[in-house]
């Protein structure tokens, strides 16, 4: 079996690593939590290139259901065509579209799933998916057939906890919490981003960055994303590195909201520096 | 093997099923832990543990039945264990603590540090001077200092006892008050749903309708269905009284996640200063000119409405038990003693929770304890802080 070690675009921590062969190795479905802008959604993309898996991404939406995940019956279509008598009515398979845990389950290859932000569907959306998701199969009583992976893919599961998962489906996953990364895996990361930087000026910024995240009263903390931006635009910016947390040039790019702007504020107008 | 490990991790209150535990067994058939005890640590982790809100219980029973595998430590054993077992908090002024600590530098506190190590001699919890846990001291752990040196678990290389040490998810657990955000989570178990078999049937009921009609051959059969909404109704009452102050920002968090929350369909919010009586206020200075009749709240808000409470039940004996003892009597107040108006409350609303920010250590002994024991007789009280609210909304939502 191979191992995931990150690769050349993601930073995994070593924990994180550890995980996601404890959790391909068990064949269970990986759970990943953690804050915004930790990579969660990334770190699937990474799994499927570092392994050489082809990744299938089934994003969850408030409206998804986990039939659609495993197939839809097209019975609109199926109306149209018998209205003007198509050949080929009579035959439902023509009108049964597999869903994404559908297409994963049917390749002949071993594929990356990437259930994404699960959080986001009803509370009861895991529950539905816990026969299909143990068993690697499912059936489709207007036909009549039994769909049933050909290999096991490797799921990966993201939430942001909007919701509490049910236990009985906790209970089959093996849980990984992404922290945020500290400032030495936050320079190894925007290395990763930036083919050169100023050591100074990246010094300056992780050192405000993580000042501005310890900020009291803050709303929504700045995350890697913001980081990302903010460096690039103080490098257009051309701006002096000694000024950064003295002034924190373009804060609007790390802070979104604006209560959090005004929190800075107060805060540089007070201490004269972050 | 290691069963003794499971049932420690129950006892910490870790829901481990056996189903959980064959599969770690499993991952060590595989040998996924590469004979290590770091790799056995993050393997039992990532199986056994769902919640980031667990990694701390699961660091601490960790730490527990793994203590003495590795000796890591220059500090005495002694020490250690007062530590390994912290206490809870207690309460404390922030303030007090900020200023008293205002003015000493890492040196001062490293020779502090050297002298306690010489004279302590043991176990101290909950204070402000020594080495140990729950209290306001800059040693030790799991208490509050701003500049404190942590004691429990640092050293040279991270092996697995050291990470369980370091306890880096203690704030994550629930029972830590915590933030807006997990407020609103938990507020969302606040639903009920109309049921299936009530109301009108007013709405399309679209797959349904285009199944009828195909197999109508064609000709249009519409099928109609109810609607799901969420039906609860919430009454919420903020103490807003002096010894509410240092709760404030806990406070106007759960305010705040509860307006945001838009999932209720109706929301009353209003005021009361330590105990209710015949005037509620609609803004938290409590002013005459901002109140209503609590008769009239219980008038025209109907039973159906869920009542969160929150406030410290903290007051003089006479205020929630004498007639007249309405700090607003002289201003021409009724004269009916609060428990009254509470017992009204109750006997109108079935679905009722008082959250209070207290920890549960001062409902027994602290100043208020014999108001809390009152008003505790009368309605189920819960602390404020995640786990409570949690708690507190699972009863308000139970059916009867």
């Amino acid at each position: 079996m191979q191992d995931f070690k990150g690769s050349r675009d993601y930073v995994a921590s070593d924990e994180l690593m550890r995980s996601v062969n404890i959790a391909v190795a068990l064949e269970k479905p990986l759970l990943i939590k953690g804050e915004p802008g930790t990579g969660k959604t990334v770190l699937a993309q990474a799994v499927a290139d570092s392994l050489g898996k082809e990744l299938i991404i089934w994003n969850i939406k408030s409206t998804t259901k986990a039939q659609d995940g495993l197939y839809v019956y097209d019975t609109v279509q199926r109306l149209y065509d018998s209205q003007f008598g198509t050949a080929g009515v009579d035959d439902i398979r023509r009108y049964i579209k597999l869903g994404k845990l559908g297409e994963a389950f049917s390749r002949d290859e071993q594929a990356v799933l990437l259930i994404d932000e699960i959080d986001k569907a009803d509370l009861e959306f895991p529950n539905d998916l816990l026969w299909e998701l143990d068993r690697m199969e499912f059936y489709i009583p207007e036909t009549g057939d039994t769909v049933r992976a050909k290999q096991r893919p490797i799921v990966i599961i993201t939430s942001n906890a909007e919701k509490e998962l049910p236990d009985a489906f906790l209970r089959r996953c093996i849980f990984h919490y992404i922290a945020f990364p500290d400032a030495a895996t936050m320079e190894r990361i925007v290395r990763v981003h930036f083919d050169k930087l100023d050591d100074r000026l990246l010094h300056e910024v992780l050192v405000t960055f993580y000042a501005i995240r310890e900020l009291r009263g803050l709303q929504k903390k700045p995350s890697t994303s913001e980081v990302l931006d903010w460096l690039q635009a103080l490098q257009i910016g051309g701006v002096d590195p000694a000024k950064i947390s003295k002034t924190v040039p373009f804060a609007g790019v790390l802070l979104k909201k604006n209560e959090d702007m005004a929190v800075l504020n107060q805060t540089l107008r007070s201490r004269g520096r972050i | 093997m290691f069963t003794a490990f499971f049932y420690l991790l129950k006892d910490k209150g870790l829901p481990v099923s056996l189903n959980e535990w064959m599969t770690l067994m499993e991952g060590l058939d595989r040998g996924l832990e590469h004979a290590s005890l770091t790799g056995f640590y993050y393997l039992a982790r990532a199986v056994l543990v769902k919640t980031e809100a667990d990694y701390d219980r699961f660091d601490q029973a960790f730490l527990q039945y793994f203590k003495g595998i590795e000796t890591v430590e220059e500090l005495p054993q002694e020490l250690l264990d007062w530590l390994s077992d912290p206490a809870p908090q207690a309460d404390y002024d922030k303030d007090e603590v900020d200023r008293r600590m205002a003015e000493l530098e890492l040196e001062d506190l490293k020779r502090m540090l050297e002298e306690r190590l010489a004279e302590q001699h043991e176990r101290h919890d909950g204070g402000n001077r020594w080495i140990g846990t729950g209290g306001t001291s800059p040693f030790g752990h799991s208490g509050y200092n701003p500049k404190g040196i942590r004691i429990g678990g640092p050293g040279r290389n991270r092996s697995a006892i050291q990470i369980a040490g370091e306890r880096n998810f203690r704030d994550f657990r629930e029972d830590n008050t915590l933030d807006l955000r997990q407020f609103q989570i938990a507020l969302r178990r606040l639903r009920q749903f109309s049921a299936l078999d009530d109301g009108p049937k007013d709405v399309l009921d679209v797959d349904e309708t285009i199944k009828e009609t195909s197999d109508n051959a064609g000709q249009l059969s519409l099928v109609f269905t109810r609607e799901r909404r969420n039906m609860v109704k919430l009454l919420l009452l903020f103490d807003s009284g002096g010894s509410m102050w240092p709760y404030s920002t806990l406070c106007t968090t759960l305010f705040q996640a509860v307006s945001k929350a838009n999932h209720f369909k109706d929301l009353k919010v209003y005021y009361f200063h330590n105990c209710f009586y015949d005037k509620l206020y609609t803004t938290p200075g409590c002013y005459e000119s901002h109140s209503i009749d609590t008769e009239w709240v219980l008038k025209n808000l109907g039973s159906d409405y869920k009542v969160i409470i929150v406030g410290d039940a903290s007051m003089a004996p006479s205020e929630l038990l004498s007639r007249g003892g309405n700090i607003y009597y002289w201003y021409g107040s009724s004269n009916e003693p609060g428990i009254t108006w509470i017992r009204r409350f109750k006997d109108r609303y079935k679905k009722i929770a008082w959250l209070n920010p207290l920890s549960p250590w001062s409902w027994e002994h602290g100043y208020g304890s014999e108001t809390i024991d009152y008003i505790r007789r009368e309605l189920p009280m819960y602390q404020l802080t995640v786990e409570g609210l949690e708690q507190a909304t699972k009863a308000l939502v139970k059916a009867r």
